[in-house]
């Protein structure tokens, strides 16, 4: 049964979706990022969709799905390389994608992730903190 | 207003969605619709082709080009037999679901499109036509 990977990264994991998904393989996805982040204590998930053509509700729903079930696990969730012409249509579509944060590319993905985190870890000082 | 070119695609499992998105890609490519006016199309079509899946139990979807020597457009009509809507202006709300959706799909792909229509009889069906023109 085809599987989309979820890569490690250090503290996060990076999801890429190039195929066309169908609903089981959107279950199992949920299914290994909430396992993954249980198992590896990840902190953050990059979803990168810089190749979806389109981001219909079903799929704006599992991205919403994720970011909500990884929060509950205590990881941040952001969704890169959306296209110009997807977010066009997800905004006149009316989808508001609620607790799923955006960035244009995974480096500046990562840099929100991991900026995040050394501003919410306990007893950090203010050195080397975020511009 | 002519019809130039019709095509069929059965709407009965998860994998003819996907391919119903790829036709309508085809075709909007095919008329030269911006890039911007194909990924509305596309994403009104899988909205309305997952509807007629889930909720209208299997159905199909036509594409039609429409011309009349100075407007071209496609038209997409997606059909079942589904149980029907009993209230249409409920359905037609943004964040009402009968299912575990968002409750955009109808009237986000209205938003999408130039031209929305619907009928729907509880118990025979129903039927969604849409049409962008380029």
């Amino acid at each position: 049964m085809e599987r989309i990977p979820v890569l490690r990264m250090g503290p996060l994991l990076l999801i890429t979706i190039q195929v066309d998904m169908h609903d089981n393989l959107a279950l199992q996805l949920q299914d290994d990022v909430t396992r993954y982040i249980s198992e590896y204590g990840s902190i953050g998930v990059l979803v990168d969709i810089s190749s979806l053509e389109i981001v219909d509700s079903f799929i704006g729903r599992m991205l919403a799905n994720i970011a909500a079930m990884s929060r509950v696990l205590g990881a941040e969730t952001v969704v890169v390389g959306m296209q110009p012409a997807v977010a066009i249509t997800l905004v006149e579509l009316g989808m508001s994608l609620p607790g799923v944060r955006t960035a244009l590319t995974v480096e500046a993905g990562m840099e929100l992730l991991l900026g995040s985190v050394a501003n919410t870890r306990i007893g950090s000082d203010n050195e080397g903190s975020q511009a | 207003m002519k019809v130039l070119k019709r095509e069929s695609q059965p709407l009965k499992t998860s994998n003819d969605v996907v391919l119903a998105r790829q036709k309508v890609r085809l075709w909007a490519t095919e008329l030269r619709f911006s890039l911007v006016d194909q990924t509305k199309l596309v994403t009104a079509a899988s909205e309305l082709a997952r509807n007629a899946l889930d909720h209208g139990k299997g159905g199909d979807m036509t594409i039609e080009v429409l011309g009349n020597g100075t407007k071209t457009g496609l038209r997409l009509t997606f059909e079942d037999r589904g149980p029907g809507i009993a209230d249409l202006d409920q359905a037609l709300k943004d964040g009402f679901t009968t299912g575990s959706g968002m409750g955009l799909g109808l009237g986000g792909s209205k938003r999408l499109v130039n031209e929305f229509s619907i009928e729907s009889e509880v118990g025979k069906g129903t039927k969604v036509a849409v049409i962008r023109w380029k």
